[in-house]
């Protein structure tokens, strides 16, 4: 029953994925980033990540892909030239791909402690992450929310610039 | 096994079920409310005080002629309407919609998933709906629908961020997202008087983030026609209107689930009286949803609309800082009171 449901999922991460490169057309590309975004959030549910799967979807597929389809759209039509994508650099592509794949198997493997069905982990995650972030890791959470303000300043900055 | 999928498969039944039922006969009290507003009967020629009026319309919209424009992008066009529905559907599966019954040898929960992160679960959902939106108004390759789609999403995702933040209170006086805790901790004393200045921003936000007047700039008849499903006809443009008013019922038992106690009542401890309780629950529930909705139905009839600017405006400048505020508020009371 779960690796059935594992293979569903995979399945719309995989076949997402392929459409996002192989298509032409950026919509659809962008369009079914979508399922890539939910199917990895239920590869991380049934991971028992509850919390990493719902903020996947909160931020992933309900706010960076949603403002990208928006940029995409309103200027598609604008210019009335179909937006196409080509993925000529294939060479480098594959060299890096291949290599953030390498680290990932020696990260994975390195591992011993992953949640299993003998070993199940924490059961309710939102309170252990909620600690840790306050505790262990409250730097690396500063630092990032530092740059997520920055990045939220500056935007704003370069899009108010034209007005003046 | 076999019960434990009998009972869920019945569950599920029974809410998708009564979520249409619900959404048939709130459409028909929706015109019935406008009737009386402004002084006319509204529907009442099908059946008994119009009340067969919901399944006439679902005939007909199911009989009518199915358009595709021309231009349109005949994928997406096809799958808007799929997009809406679901989403709006999906997020009723965390809502206890009562204290549940002994059967079978086993507690039975009146909710179909009772997961830990229910209400970042809904967030999630929701924030999908506005998928449907967006792109049902792009592909149908219409000024008017694209730009009700645009401002729809816009208004979907600046008043969400509001919505988050107003629910923060109530966590930090529950100490957790599962539903059902919010529901057993507003035991004695709803959330609502605990937190009355998120119950208003999460009840400003919500009319918002389903789109209805005050802020349907989304569909804005005078303007933009009807918005983002102007080009459906047929049965896509009822599972428009089908999501639709699932949203609305779906925000109208959040709304009780967070802030009137969900299917609490007041004064009496349902739990400790069986079936009967289980019953009572039920009903609490329902009568709560109920008038939510009616407020929804008044609303819609009383206030006029927003302008766009004034929108954004009562969102960013207003909402959110308020919604802070209170949370900043509510995390001090709890570590110095």
């Amino acid at each position: 029953m779960e690796s059935f449901v594992f293979y569903i999922f995979a399945f719309m991460v995989v076949a997402g994925g392929w459409v996002v490169i192989y298509s032409n057309n950026l919509i659809y590309s962008a369009f079914s980033l979508l399922f890539t975004f939910v199917g990895l959030a239920g590869l991380y549910g049934l991971l028992m990540a509850d919390f990493i799967a719902a903020t996947q979807i909160l931020i992933y597929a309900g706010g960076v892909l949603i403002l990208l389809l928006f940029g995409i759209m309103l200027t598609a039509r604008k210019t009335s030239i179909e937006i196409t994508q080509s993925n000529l650099p294939r060479l480098p592509g594959a060299i890096i791909s291949s290599l953030i794949f390498l680290l990932l198997m020696v990260v994975i493997f390195s591992e011993p402690n992953w949640n299993s069905a003998t070993n199940p982990g924490v059961k309710e995650t939102v309170p252990v992450i909620g600690k840790l972030l306050m505790t262990k890791y409250l730097i690396p959470f500063e630092l990032a929310s530092i740059l997520l303000l920055a990045a939220l300043i500056g935007s704003v900055f370069i899009a108010r610039r034209e007005d003046s | 096994m076999l019960t434990d999928i009998a009972i869920i498969i019945t569950k599920i039944m029974i809410v998708i079920g009564g979520t249409f039922t619900a959404v048939a006969y709130l459409i028909l009290a929706e015109r019935k409310v406008a009737g009386f507003v402004q002084e006319r009967y509204g529907p009442n020629r099908v059946g008994i005080w119009g009340l067969l009026q919901p399944i006439a319309d679902g005939v007909k919209t199911m009989l009518k002629e199915d358009i595709t424009p021309a231009k349109a992008n005949r994928i997406i066009y096809h799958l808007a309407p799929a997009m809406v529905l679901a989403p709006a559907l999906v997020t009723f599966a965390v809502v206890p919609f009562g204290s549940g019954i002994d059967a079978f040898g086993r507690h039975i929960a009146f909710q179909i998933a009772d997961i830990n992160i229910g209400i970042l679960f809904i967030f999630a959902i929701t924030s999908i709906g506005v998928y449907g939106v967006v792109l049902g108004g792009w592909s149908s390759n219409n000024k008017y629908s694209l730009l009700g789609g645009v401002r729809s999403s816009a208004q979907m995702i600046s008043y969400e961020l509001a919505l988050g933040l107003s629910v923060v209170g109530i966590l930090l006086l529950t100490g957790s997202l599962r539903l059902n805790d919010i529901v057993e901790a507003q035991i004695g004393m709803w959330n609502v008087f605990r937190q009355p200045v998120a119950f208003m921003i999460f009840l400003v936000a919500v009319f918002a983030e389903t789109n209805r007047l005050p802020f349907d700039l989304a569909e804005s008849e005078q303007e933009l026609i009807a918005g983002y499903h102007i080009e459906y006809s047929g049965f896509k443009y009822s599972m428009f209107m089908l999501g639709e008013y699932s949203n609305i019922i779906t925000a109208s038992a959040l709304i009780v689930t967070l802030f009137f106690g969900g299917w609490t009542v007041p004064f009496i401890d349902v739990t400790k009286l069986g079936h009967l309780g289980a019953f009572l629950s039920v009903v609490s529930f329902a009568v709560k949803t109920g008038f939510f909705l009616f407020l929804y139905l008044w609303v819609r009839w009383t206030l006029p609309r927003f302008r766009y600017d004034q929108l954004m405006h009562l969102g960013w400048k207003i909402l959110l800082p308020l919604a802070l505020l209170n949370l900043l508020f509510t995390a001090a009371w709890i570590t110095y009171v």
